[in-house]
Protein backbone atom coordinates (compact mmCIF):
# COMPACT_ATOMS: atom_id res chain seq x y z
CA UNK A 1 0.00 0.00 0.00
CA UNK A 2 1.52 3.28 -1.12
CA UNK A 3 0.18 5.53 1.64
CA UNK A 4 2.48 8.37 0.67
CA UNK A 5 0.89 8.44 -2.76
CA UNK A 6 -2.65 8.43 -1.39
CA UNK A 7 -1.75 11.30 0.87
CA UNK A 8 -0.01 13.19 -1.94
CA UNK A 9 -3.01 12.93 -4.28
CA UNK A 10 -5.49 13.70 -1.51
CA UNK A 11 -3.57 16.79 -0.46
CA UNK A 12 -3.13 17.87 -4.06
CA UNK A 13 -6.89 17.69 -4.60
CA UNK A 14 -7.68 19.47 -1.35
CA UNK A 15 -5.20 22.20 -2.30
CA UNK A 16 -7.16 22.62 -5.51
CA UNK A 17 -10.29 23.12 -3.39
CA UNK A 18 -8.59 25.84 -1.39
CA UNK A 19 -7.43 27.54 -4.59
CA UNK A 20 -10.93 27.44 -6.02
CA UNK A 21 -12.70 28.22 -2.76
CA UNK A 22 -15.09 30.64 -4.38
CA UNK A 23 -16.22 28.16 -6.99
CA UNK A 24 -16.14 25.08 -4.74
CA UNK A 25 -17.82 26.33 -1.59
CA UNK A 26 -19.11 29.86 -1.88
CA UNK A 27 -21.15 29.47 -5.04
CA UNK A 28 -23.14 26.41 -3.83
CA UNK A 29 -23.83 28.22 -0.57
CA UNK A 30 -25.11 31.27 -2.42
CA UNK A 31 -27.32 29.23 -4.71
CA UNK A 32 -28.74 27.30 -1.74
CA UNK A 33 -29.49 30.56 0.03
CA UNK A 34 -31.33 31.70 -3.07
CA UNK A 35 -33.46 28.53 -2.96
CA UNK A 36 -34.40 29.40 0.60
CA UNK A 37 -35.32 32.94 -0.30
CA UNK A 38 -37.48 31.74 -3.20
CA UNK A 39 -38.96 28.48 -1.89
CA UNK A 40 -38.66 29.04 1.81
CA UNK A 41 -39.65 32.67 2.27
CA UNK A 42 -41.46 33.79 -0.87
CA UNK A 43 -43.36 30.70 -2.02
CA UNK A 44 -42.95 28.55 1.09
CA UNK A 45 -44.92 30.96 3.26
CA UNK A 46 -47.98 30.22 1.13
CA UNK A 47 -47.53 26.45 1.22
CA UNK A 48 -49.08 24.45 4.01
CA UNK A 49 -46.94 22.30 6.28
CA UNK A 50 -45.95 18.89 4.99
CA UNK A 51 -46.77 16.25 7.58
CA UNK A 52 -46.28 18.72 10.37
CA UNK A 53 -43.02 20.18 9.07
CA UNK A 54 -42.93 23.72 7.69
CA UNK A 55 -42.21 23.73 3.96
CA UNK A 56 -38.99 25.72 4.40
CA UNK A 57 -37.62 23.11 6.79
CA UNK A 58 -39.04 20.25 4.72
CA UNK A 59 -36.89 21.08 1.68
CA UNK A 60 -33.59 21.32 3.62
CA UNK A 61 -32.58 17.63 3.27
CA UNK A 62 -33.51 17.69 -0.42
CA UNK A 63 -31.48 20.82 -1.02
CA UNK A 64 -28.46 19.33 0.71
CA UNK A 65 -28.86 16.18 -1.40
CA UNK A 66 -29.11 18.29 -4.56
CA UNK A 67 -25.78 19.97 -3.80
CA UNK A 68 -24.21 16.77 -2.54
CA UNK A 69 -25.00 14.87 -5.73
CA UNK A 70 -24.04 17.58 -8.19
CA UNK A 71 -20.91 18.65 -6.32
CA UNK A 72 -19.66 15.10 -5.71
CA UNK A 73 -19.99 14.32 -9.39
CA UNK A 74 -18.50 17.66 -10.45
CA UNK A 75 -15.51 17.49 -8.08
CA UNK A 76 -14.54 13.92 -8.74
CA UNK A 77 -15.06 14.07 -12.50
CA UNK A 78 -13.02 17.24 -12.84
CA UNK A 79 -10.29 15.93 -10.54
CA UNK A 80 -9.47 12.98 -12.79
CA UNK A 81 -10.46 14.57 -16.11
CA UNK A 82 -8.17 17.56 -15.77
CA UNK A 83 -4.89 15.58 -15.63
CA UNK A 84 -6.07 13.69 -18.72
CA UNK A 85 -6.78 17.00 -20.42
CA UNK A 86 -3.45 18.65 -19.53
CA UNK A 87 -1.41 15.48 -19.95
CA UNK A 88 -0.12 15.36 -16.37
CA UNK A 89 -1.80 11.95 -16.04
CA UNK A 90 1.48 10.50 -17.33
CA UNK A 91 2.90 10.91 -13.86
CA UNK A 92 0.02 9.11 -12.22
CA UNK A 93 0.24 6.21 -14.66
CA UNK A 94 4.00 5.88 -14.31
CA UNK A 95 3.92 6.00 -10.49
CA UNK A 96 4.07 2.91 -8.29
CA UNK A 97 0.42 3.25 -7.26
CA UNK A 98 -2.37 0.75 -7.66
CA UNK A 99 -5.64 1.73 -9.28
CA UNK A 100 -7.37 1.21 -5.98
CA UNK A 101 -5.09 3.80 -4.41
CA UNK A 102 -5.73 6.25 -7.24
CA UNK A 103 -9.49 5.83 -6.96
CA UNK A 104 -9.46 6.00 -3.16
CA UNK A 105 -7.53 9.24 -3.09
CA UNK A 106 -9.49 11.05 -5.79
CA UNK A 107 -12.86 9.83 -4.54
CA UNK A 108 -11.85 10.46 -0.93
CA UNK A 109 -10.89 14.05 -1.69
CA UNK A 110 -14.05 14.71 -3.71
CA UNK A 111 -16.24 13.15 -1.02
CA UNK A 112 -14.54 15.12 1.75
CA UNK A 113 -15.21 18.28 -0.16
CA UNK A 114 -18.89 17.57 -0.71
CA UNK A 115 -19.44 16.41 2.88
CA UNK A 116 -17.99 19.71 4.08
CA UNK A 117 -20.20 21.48 1.63
CA UNK A 118 -23.27 19.57 2.84
CA UNK A 119 -22.54 20.57 6.42
CA UNK A 120 -22.01 24.20 5.41
CA UNK A 121 -25.34 24.21 3.60
CA UNK A 122 -26.98 22.65 6.63
CA UNK A 123 -25.55 25.43 8.78
CA UNK A 124 -26.66 28.05 6.24
CA UNK A 125 -30.16 26.57 6.19
CA UNK A 126 -30.24 26.79 9.98
CA UNK A 127 -30.08 30.55 9.60
CA UNK A 128 -33.33 30.59 7.63
CA UNK A 129 -35.50 27.85 9.13
CA UNK A 130 -35.62 25.85 12.37
CA UNK A 131 -34.03 22.46 11.79
CA UNK A 132 -33.99 19.38 13.93
CA UNK A 133 -32.09 16.21 13.25
CA UNK A 134 -33.96 13.22 14.66
CA UNK A 135 -31.32 10.60 13.83
CA UNK A 136 -27.86 12.27 13.68
CA UNK A 137 -26.03 8.98 13.14
CA UNK A 138 -28.17 8.10 10.14
CA UNK A 139 -27.93 11.64 8.83
CA UNK A 140 -24.11 11.45 8.81
CA UNK A 141 -24.23 7.91 7.42
CA UNK A 142 -26.41 8.93 4.48
CA UNK A 143 -24.31 12.06 3.94
CA UNK A 144 -21.07 10.09 3.78
CA UNK A 145 -22.42 7.16 1.76
CA UNK A 146 -24.04 9.44 -0.80
CA UNK A 147 -20.94 11.63 -1.10
CA UNK A 148 -18.71 8.60 -1.65
CA UNK A 149 -21.15 6.90 -4.04
CA UNK A 150 -21.56 9.93 -6.26
CA UNK A 151 -17.89 10.84 -6.12
CA UNK A 152 -17.27 7.36 -7.52
CA UNK A 153 -19.85 8.09 -10.19
CA UNK A 154 -18.07 11.38 -10.95
CA UNK A 155 -14.74 9.58 -11.13
CA UNK A 156 -16.21 7.22 -13.72
CA UNK A 157 -17.57 10.16 -15.73
CA UNK A 158 -14.21 11.90 -15.55
CA UNK A 159 -12.47 8.87 -16.98
CA UNK A 160 -15.12 8.32 -19.62
CA UNK A 161 -15.27 11.95 -20.79
CA UNK A 162 -12.89 12.91 -23.56
CA UNK A 163 -14.00 16.51 -23.81
CA UNK A 164 -15.46 19.18 -21.55
CA UNK A 165 -18.90 18.82 -23.07
CA UNK A 166 -19.21 15.21 -22.02
CA UNK A 167 -18.02 16.19 -18.58
CA UNK A 168 -21.06 18.48 -18.26
CA UNK A 169 -23.46 16.16 -20.02
CA UNK A 170 -24.26 13.66 -17.28
CA UNK A 171 -24.67 16.17 -14.45
CA UNK A 172 -26.81 18.40 -16.63
CA UNK A 173 -28.99 15.80 -18.34
CA UNK A 174 -29.24 13.14 -15.66
CA UNK A 175 -28.31 14.24 -12.15
CA UNK A 176 -30.11 17.57 -12.04
CA UNK A 177 -33.43 16.33 -13.54
CA UNK A 178 -33.45 13.23 -11.37
CA UNK A 179 -32.82 15.31 -8.27
CA UNK A 180 -35.55 17.82 -9.07
CA UNK A 181 -37.97 14.97 -9.79
CA UNK A 182 -36.70 12.91 -6.87
CA UNK A 183 -38.72 14.55 -4.14
CA UNK A 184 -36.24 17.21 -3.14
CA UNK A 185 -38.93 19.86 -3.02
CA UNK A 186 -42.00 17.72 -2.35
CA UNK A 187 -43.14 14.49 -0.81
CA UNK A 188 -43.97 11.97 -3.51
CA UNK A 189 -47.24 11.33 -1.68
CA UNK A 190 -48.28 14.70 -3.14
CA UNK A 191 -48.14 13.19 -6.64
CA UNK A 192 -51.00 11.47 -8.50
CA UNK A 193 -50.76 7.63 -8.10
CA UNK A 194 -49.40 7.00 -11.62
CA UNK A 195 -46.54 9.44 -11.18
CA UNK A 196 -45.86 8.06 -7.73
CA UNK A 197 -45.17 4.66 -9.29
CA UNK A 198 -43.03 6.13 -12.06
CA UNK A 199 -41.05 8.13 -9.53
CA UNK A 200 -40.06 4.93 -7.73
CA UNK A 201 -37.78 4.18 -10.67
CA UNK A 202 -35.85 7.33 -9.88
CA UNK A 203 -32.88 6.33 -7.69
CA UNK A 204 -32.62 9.79 -6.17
CA UNK A 205 -36.01 9.30 -4.47
CA UNK A 206 -34.44 6.72 -2.16
CA UNK A 207 -31.51 8.95 -1.30
CA UNK A 208 -33.65 11.98 -0.51
CA UNK A 209 -36.23 9.93 1.38
CA UNK A 210 -33.68 8.28 3.63
CA UNK A 211 -31.89 11.53 4.26
CA UNK A 212 -35.13 13.36 5.10
CA UNK A 213 -36.14 10.53 7.44
CA UNK A 214 -32.95 11.10 9.43
CA UNK A 215 -34.09 14.70 9.96
CA UNK A 216 -37.85 14.54 10.47
CA UNK A 217 -38.84 10.87 10.68
CA UNK A 218 -40.70 11.43 7.40
CA UNK A 219 -40.05 9.00 4.57
CA UNK A 220 -41.52 8.17 1.17
CA UNK A 221 -40.04 4.69 1.36
CA UNK A 222 -38.80 2.71 4.33
CA UNK A 223 -35.38 3.82 5.54
CA UNK A 224 -34.03 0.29 5.15
CA UNK A 225 -34.92 0.41 1.46
CA UNK A 226 -33.14 3.77 1.18
CA UNK A 227 -30.02 2.38 2.78
CA UNK A 228 -30.17 -0.76 0.64
CA UNK A 229 -30.46 1.28 -2.56
CA UNK A 230 -27.57 3.58 -1.55
CA UNK A 231 -25.34 0.58 -0.89
CA UNK A 232 -26.48 -0.96 -4.16
CA UNK A 233 -25.39 2.13 -6.12
CA UNK A 234 -22.13 2.17 -4.24
CA UNK A 235 -21.49 -1.45 -5.17
CA UNK A 236 -22.48 -0.83 -8.78
CA UNK A 237 -20.08 2.10 -9.19
CA UNK A 238 -17.31 0.19 -7.43
CA UNK A 239 -17.74 -2.62 -9.92
CA UNK A 240 -17.54 -0.21 -12.85
CA UNK A 241 -14.39 1.39 -11.43
CA UNK A 242 -12.85 -2.05 -10.94
CA UNK A 243 -13.67 -2.90 -14.55
CA UNK A 244 -12.18 0.39 -15.81
CA UNK A 245 -8.94 -0.28 -14.02
CA UNK A 246 -8.75 -3.89 -15.07
CA UNK A 247 -9.09 -2.98 -18.72
CA UNK A 248 -7.28 0.38 -18.60
CA UNK A 249 -10.36 1.84 -20.31
CA UNK A 250 -9.71 5.42 -21.53
CA UNK A 251 -6.57 5.61 -19.41
CA UNK A 252 -4.03 3.45 -21.17
CA UNK A 253 -3.66 2.67 -24.83
CA UNK B 1 23.46 -7.70 -12.58
CA UNK B 2 24.93 -5.95 -15.58
CA UNK B 3 21.69 -4.94 -17.30
CA UNK B 4 19.38 -2.62 -15.43
CA UNK B 5 16.67 -2.81 -18.09
CA UNK B 6 16.00 -5.82 -20.21
CA UNK B 7 13.40 -5.65 -22.98
CA UNK B 8 12.54 -8.84 -24.82
CA UNK B 9 10.16 -9.50 -27.68
CA UNK B 10 8.27 -6.28 -27.05
CA UNK B 11 5.53 -5.49 -29.55
CA UNK B 12 2.84 -2.88 -29.56
CA UNK B 13 -0.09 -2.60 -31.90
CA UNK B 14 -2.41 0.33 -31.20
CA UNK B 15 -6.18 0.00 -31.46
CA UNK B 16 -5.96 1.79 -34.80
CA UNK B 17 -3.98 -1.17 -36.13
CA UNK B 18 -0.74 0.79 -36.24
CA UNK B 19 2.17 -1.38 -35.20
CA UNK B 20 4.47 0.91 -33.26
CA UNK B 21 6.92 -1.72 -32.04
CA UNK B 22 7.89 -5.01 -33.67
CA UNK B 23 9.44 -7.54 -31.32
CA UNK B 24 12.01 -5.23 -29.80
CA UNK B 25 14.96 -6.62 -27.84
CA UNK B 26 17.07 -4.17 -25.93
CA UNK B 27 19.32 -4.25 -22.90
CA UNK B 28 20.36 -1.13 -21.02
CA UNK B 29 23.48 -1.42 -18.90
CA UNK B 30 23.66 -0.14 -15.38
CA UNK B 31 25.16 3.32 -15.17
CA UNK B 32 25.37 4.09 -18.86
CA UNK B 33 23.97 6.91 -20.94
CA UNK B 34 22.03 5.33 -23.73
CA UNK B 35 20.76 7.40 -26.62
CA UNK B 36 17.82 6.16 -28.61
CA UNK B 37 17.83 7.75 -32.02
CA UNK B 38 15.14 7.62 -34.60
CA UNK B 39 12.94 9.71 -36.84
CA UNK B 40 9.46 10.86 -35.82
CA UNK B 41 7.04 8.00 -35.38
CA UNK B 42 9.80 5.39 -35.14
CA UNK B 43 8.51 4.13 -31.79
CA UNK B 44 10.85 5.89 -29.35
CA UNK B 45 8.14 7.32 -27.14
CA UNK B 46 6.05 4.15 -27.32
CA UNK B 47 9.00 2.12 -26.10
CA UNK B 48 9.64 4.49 -23.20
CA UNK B 49 5.94 4.69 -22.37
CA UNK B 50 5.67 0.92 -22.10
CA UNK B 51 8.69 0.64 -19.84
CA UNK B 52 7.31 3.41 -17.61
CA UNK B 53 3.80 1.92 -17.43
CA UNK B 54 1.89 4.49 -19.44
CA UNK B 55 1.14 2.24 -22.40
CA UNK B 56 0.29 -1.46 -22.27
CA UNK B 57 2.47 -3.77 -24.32
CA UNK B 58 0.78 -6.11 -26.79
CA UNK B 59 3.47 -8.75 -26.38
CA UNK B 60 6.80 -9.23 -24.73
CA UNK B 61 8.41 -8.63 -21.41
CA UNK B 62 10.34 -5.85 -19.69
CA UNK B 63 12.46 -6.29 -16.57
CA UNK B 64 13.61 -3.25 -14.62
CA UNK B 65 16.40 -4.19 -12.25
CA UNK B 66 15.00 -7.71 -12.32
CA UNK B 67 11.39 -6.67 -11.67
CA UNK B 68 8.72 -7.38 -14.24
CA UNK B 69 6.98 -4.11 -15.13
CA UNK B 70 3.52 -5.70 -15.01
CA UNK B 71 3.65 -8.28 -12.23
CA UNK B 72 5.98 -6.30 -10.01
CA UNK B 73 5.09 -2.80 -11.15
CA UNK B 74 5.62 -1.11 -7.81
CA UNK B 75 9.25 -2.16 -7.51
CA UNK B 76 9.91 -1.49 -11.19
CA UNK B 77 8.30 1.94 -11.37
CA UNK B 78 9.75 3.26 -8.13
CA UNK B 79 13.21 2.96 -9.71
CA UNK B 80 12.29 5.06 -12.73
CA UNK B 81 12.01 8.79 -13.27
CA UNK B 82 10.43 10.00 -16.49
CA UNK B 83 10.78 13.39 -18.13
CA UNK B 84 8.15 13.52 -20.85
CA UNK B 85 8.52 15.20 -24.18
CA UNK B 86 5.63 17.62 -23.74
CA UNK B 87 5.79 20.37 -21.13
CA UNK B 88 2.83 19.07 -19.17
CA UNK B 89 2.52 20.68 -15.75
CA UNK B 90 -0.12 21.68 -13.25
CA UNK B 91 -0.08 25.35 -14.13
CA UNK B 92 -1.64 26.60 -10.90
CA UNK B 93 0.57 24.68 -8.49
CA UNK B 94 3.74 26.08 -6.98
CA UNK B 95 7.10 24.58 -7.88
CA UNK B 96 7.61 23.28 -4.36
CA UNK B 97 4.14 21.74 -4.14
CA UNK B 98 4.45 19.89 -7.42
CA UNK B 99 7.89 18.49 -6.61
CA UNK B 100 6.70 17.37 -3.17
CA UNK B 101 3.65 15.79 -4.82
CA UNK B 102 5.84 13.78 -7.19
CA UNK B 103 7.96 12.47 -4.35
CA UNK B 104 4.90 11.37 -2.41
CA UNK B 105 3.31 9.82 -5.47
CA UNK B 106 6.34 7.58 -5.87
CA UNK B 107 6.01 6.42 -2.30
CA UNK B 108 8.85 8.32 -0.70
CA UNK B 109 8.72 10.00 2.68
CA UNK B 110 8.97 13.81 2.54
CA UNK B 111 12.57 15.02 2.48
CA UNK B 112 12.76 18.81 2.13
CA UNK B 113 16.56 18.83 2.24
CA UNK B 114 16.82 16.49 -0.75
CA UNK B 115 14.21 18.40 -2.74
CA UNK B 116 16.01 21.63 -1.98
CA UNK B 117 19.20 20.14 -3.39
CA UNK B 118 17.42 19.01 -6.55
CA UNK B 119 15.88 22.44 -7.07
CA UNK B 120 19.18 24.16 -6.41
CA UNK B 121 21.00 21.89 -8.87
CA UNK B 122 18.44 22.84 -11.48
CA UNK B 123 18.57 26.57 -10.63
CA UNK B 124 14.94 26.53 -9.56
CA UNK B 125 15.34 27.15 -5.85
CA UNK B 126 14.50 30.86 -6.01
CA UNK B 127 11.35 29.94 -7.93
CA UNK B 128 10.14 27.39 -5.40
CA UNK B 129 7.09 29.42 -4.38
CA UNK B 130 6.22 30.59 -7.90
CA UNK B 131 3.24 29.19 -9.69
CA UNK B 132 4.27 27.01 -12.59
CA UNK B 133 2.44 29.10 -15.17
CA UNK B 134 4.80 32.00 -14.47
CA UNK B 135 7.87 29.95 -15.44
CA UNK B 136 9.61 30.17 -18.80
CA UNK B 137 9.74 27.17 -21.12
CA UNK B 138 13.28 26.33 -20.09
CA UNK B 139 12.35 26.49 -16.41
CA UNK B 140 9.36 24.23 -17.00
CA UNK B 141 11.64 21.73 -18.69
CA UNK B 142 13.95 21.81 -15.68
CA UNK B 143 10.96 21.50 -13.36
CA UNK B 144 9.91 18.30 -15.13
CA UNK B 145 13.41 16.98 -14.55
CA UNK B 146 13.18 17.99 -10.88
CA UNK B 147 9.87 16.12 -10.59
CA UNK B 148 11.39 13.05 -12.21
CA UNK B 149 14.35 13.20 -9.81
CA UNK B 150 12.24 13.92 -6.73
CA UNK B 151 12.04 10.27 -5.68
CA UNK B 152 15.73 9.52 -6.20
CA UNK B 153 15.33 7.16 -9.18
CA UNK B 154 18.09 4.86 -10.38
CA UNK B 155 16.99 5.23 -13.97
CA UNK B 156 16.09 8.44 -15.72
CA UNK B 157 14.25 8.60 -19.02
CA UNK B 158 14.61 11.84 -20.92
CA UNK B 159 12.26 11.96 -23.86
CA UNK B 160 13.60 14.63 -26.20
CA UNK B 161 15.07 16.67 -23.33
CA UNK B 162 16.40 19.47 -25.47
CA UNK B 163 13.62 19.85 -28.02
CA UNK B 164 12.92 23.55 -28.36
CA UNK B 165 15.61 24.48 -25.85
CA UNK B 166 18.20 27.19 -26.53
CA UNK B 167 21.89 26.48 -26.92
CA UNK B 168 22.96 27.54 -23.42
CA UNK B 169 20.27 25.49 -21.77
CA UNK B 170 21.23 22.48 -23.86
CA UNK B 171 24.78 22.77 -22.60
CA UNK B 172 23.48 22.99 -19.01
CA UNK B 173 21.27 19.98 -19.60
CA UNK B 174 24.17 17.92 -20.89
CA UNK B 175 26.20 18.96 -17.86
CA UNK B 176 23.38 17.87 -15.59
CA UNK B 177 23.03 14.51 -17.31
CA UNK B 178 26.74 13.87 -16.87
CA UNK B 179 26.63 14.72 -13.20
CA UNK B 180 23.67 12.39 -12.76
CA UNK B 181 25.59 9.62 -14.43
CA UNK B 182 28.51 10.32 -12.11
CA UNK B 183 26.07 9.89 -9.21
CA UNK B 184 25.22 6.41 -10.52
CA UNK B 185 21.98 7.10 -12.40
CA UNK B 186 21.40 5.21 -15.64
CA UNK B 187 20.14 7.56 -18.32
CA UNK B 188 18.15 6.79 -21.43
CA UNK B 189 17.51 9.70 -23.70
CA UNK B 190 15.73 9.96 -26.99
CA UNK B 191 16.67 12.66 -29.38
CA UNK B 192 16.41 13.97 -32.88
CA UNK B 193 19.65 15.82 -32.45
CA UNK B 194 22.46 13.59 -33.46
CA UNK B 195 25.11 15.86 -32.04
CA UNK B 196 23.42 15.35 -28.69
CA UNK B 197 23.85 11.59 -28.88
CA UNK B 198 27.36 12.04 -30.19
CA UNK B 199 28.18 14.35 -27.32
CA UNK B 200 26.52 12.43 -24.53
CA UNK B 201 25.97 8.78 -25.13
CA UNK B 202 28.03 5.77 -24.19
CA UNK B 203 25.94 3.59 -26.44
CA UNK B 204 23.55 4.35 -29.22
CA UNK B 205 20.46 2.52 -30.36
CA UNK B 206 18.79 3.35 -33.62
CA UNK B 207 15.10 2.64 -33.98
CA UNK B 208 13.21 2.83 -37.23
CA UNK B 209 9.64 1.79 -37.95
CA UNK B 210 9.30 0.01 -34.66
CA UNK B 211 12.46 -2.02 -34.99
CA UNK B 212 15.81 -1.61 -33.33
CA UNK B 213 18.08 -1.35 -36.32
CA UNK B 214 21.30 -1.23 -34.38
CA UNK B 215 22.77 -0.98 -30.89
CA UNK B 216 26.43 -0.15 -30.61
CA UNK B 217 29.03 1.56 -28.50
CA UNK B 218 29.22 5.08 -29.81
CA UNK B 219 32.96 4.94 -30.42
CA UNK B 220 32.59 1.57 -32.16
CA UNK B 221 29.79 2.87 -34.30
CA UNK B 222 31.78 5.90 -35.33
CA UNK B 223 34.75 3.68 -36.07
CA UNK B 224 32.84 1.09 -38.04
CA UNK B 225 30.71 3.28 -40.15
CA UNK B 226 32.86 6.34 -40.23
CA UNK B 227 34.24 7.34 -43.59
CA UNK B 228 37.01 9.81 -44.05
CA UNK B 229 37.37 12.23 -46.86
CA UNK B 230 40.42 14.06 -48.06
CA UNK B 231 39.89 17.22 -50.04
CA UNK B 232 42.68 18.71 -52.15
CA UNK B 233 42.59 22.33 -53.21
CA UNK B 234 44.25 22.48 -56.57
CA UNK B 235 46.69 25.09 -57.81
CA UNK B 236 44.83 25.38 -61.08
CA UNK B 237 41.33 24.11 -61.89
CA UNK B 238 40.91 20.80 -63.71
CA UNK B 239 38.40 20.31 -66.48
CA UNK B 240 38.09 16.61 -65.86
CA UNK B 241 39.76 13.89 -63.87
CA UNK B 242 42.55 12.25 -65.87
CA UNK B 243 41.62 8.67 -66.87
CA UNK B 244 44.66 7.26 -65.06
CA UNK B 245 43.07 8.21 -61.72
CA UNK B 246 39.73 6.43 -62.30
CA UNK B 247 40.52 3.73 -59.78
CA UNK B 248 40.41 6.26 -56.92
CA UNK B 249 36.82 7.30 -57.69
CA UNK B 250 37.58 10.93 -57.07
CA UNK B 251 34.98 13.68 -57.03
CA UNK B 252 35.73 16.93 -58.80
CA UNK B 253 33.95 20.06 -57.56
CA UNK B 254 31.87 21.88 -60.16
CA UNK B 255 34.39 24.70 -60.55
CA UNK B 256 37.19 22.15 -60.91
CA UNK B 257 39.21 23.57 -58.03
CA UNK B 258 38.78 20.73 -55.53
CA UNK B 259 39.31 17.00 -55.66
CA UNK B 260 37.73 14.82 -52.99
CA UNK B 261 38.89 11.33 -52.16
CA UNK B 262 36.74 9.12 -49.90
CA UNK B 263 38.40 6.26 -48.08
CA UNK B 264 37.79 3.85 -45.28
CA UNK B 265 40.10 4.70 -42.46
CA UNK B 266 39.86 1.17 -41.09
CA UNK B 267 41.31 -0.29 -44.25
CA UNK B 268 44.91 -1.48 -44.12
CA UNK B 269 45.85 0.67 -47.02
CA UNK B 270 44.06 3.96 -47.29
CA UNK B 271 45.50 4.56 -50.72
CA UNK B 272 46.49 8.10 -49.83
CA UNK B 273 50.17 7.69 -50.55
CA UNK B 274 49.53 6.03 -53.88
CA UNK B 275 47.04 8.72 -54.81
CA UNK B 276 49.45 11.52 -53.98
CA UNK B 277 52.14 9.80 -56.01
CA UNK B 278 49.84 9.36 -58.98
CA UNK B 279 48.72 12.99 -58.76
CA UNK B 280 52.31 14.01 -58.79
CA UNK B 281 52.93 11.84 -61.85
CA UNK B 282 49.94 13.42 -63.58
CA UNK B 283 51.37 16.84 -62.72
CA UNK B 284 48.36 17.91 -60.73
CA UNK B 285 49.60 20.25 -58.05
CA UNK B 286 47.62 21.23 -54.95
CA UNK B 287 48.08 24.09 -52.53
CA UNK B 288 46.26 22.69 -49.50
CA UNK B 289 44.44 19.63 -48.23
CA UNK B 290 42.15 18.75 -45.35
CA UNK B 291 40.43 15.64 -44.13
CA UNK B 292 36.96 15.25 -42.66
CA UNK B 293 35.33 12.41 -40.81
CA UNK B 294 31.67 11.50 -41.20
CA UNK B 295 29.52 12.57 -38.26
CA UNK B 296 27.00 10.42 -36.50
CA UNK B 297 24.40 12.24 -38.52
CA UNK B 298 25.80 10.90 -41.77
CA UNK B 299 25.97 7.43 -40.27
CA UNK B 300 22.41 7.71 -39.09
CA UNK B 301 21.11 8.79 -42.47
CA UNK B 302 22.96 5.90 -44.10
CA UNK B 303 21.49 3.43 -41.62
CA UNK B 304 17.94 4.59 -42.13
CA UNK B 305 18.38 4.40 -45.88
CA UNK B 306 19.54 0.82 -45.50
CA UNK B 307 16.64 0.01 -43.19
CA UNK B 308 14.23 0.99 -45.91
Amino acid sequence: MNLFAIRAIYRFEMARTRRTLLQSIVSPVISTSLYFVVFGAAIGSRIAEVDGVSYGAFIVPGLIMLSLLTQSVANASFGIYFPKFTGTIYELLSAPVSYLEIAASYVGAAATKSILLGLIILATAGLFVPIRVAHPFWMILFLVLTAVTFSLFGFIIGIWADNFEKLQLVPLLIITPLTFLGGSFYSISMLPPVWRTITLFNPVVYLVSGFRWSFYDLADVHVGVSLGMTVLFLALFLMIVAWIFRTGYRLKT
Amino acid sequence: MQNIISVSGLSKTYASGFQALKSVHLDIRRGEIFALLGPNGAGKTTLISIICGIVNASEGEVLVDGHDIVRDYRAARSKIGLVPQELTTDAFESVWATVSFSRGLFGRRADPAYLEKVLRDLSLWDKKDSRILTLSGGMKRRLLIAKALSHEPQILFLDEPTAGVDVNLRRDMWQLVRSLQAAGVTIILTTHYIDEAEEMADRIGVISRGEIVLVEEKSELMRKLGKKQMTLQLQSPLERIPPGLDAYRLDLSSDGSELTYTYDKQAERTGIIALLRDLNDAEIAFKDLHTTQSSLEDIFVTLLKDAK
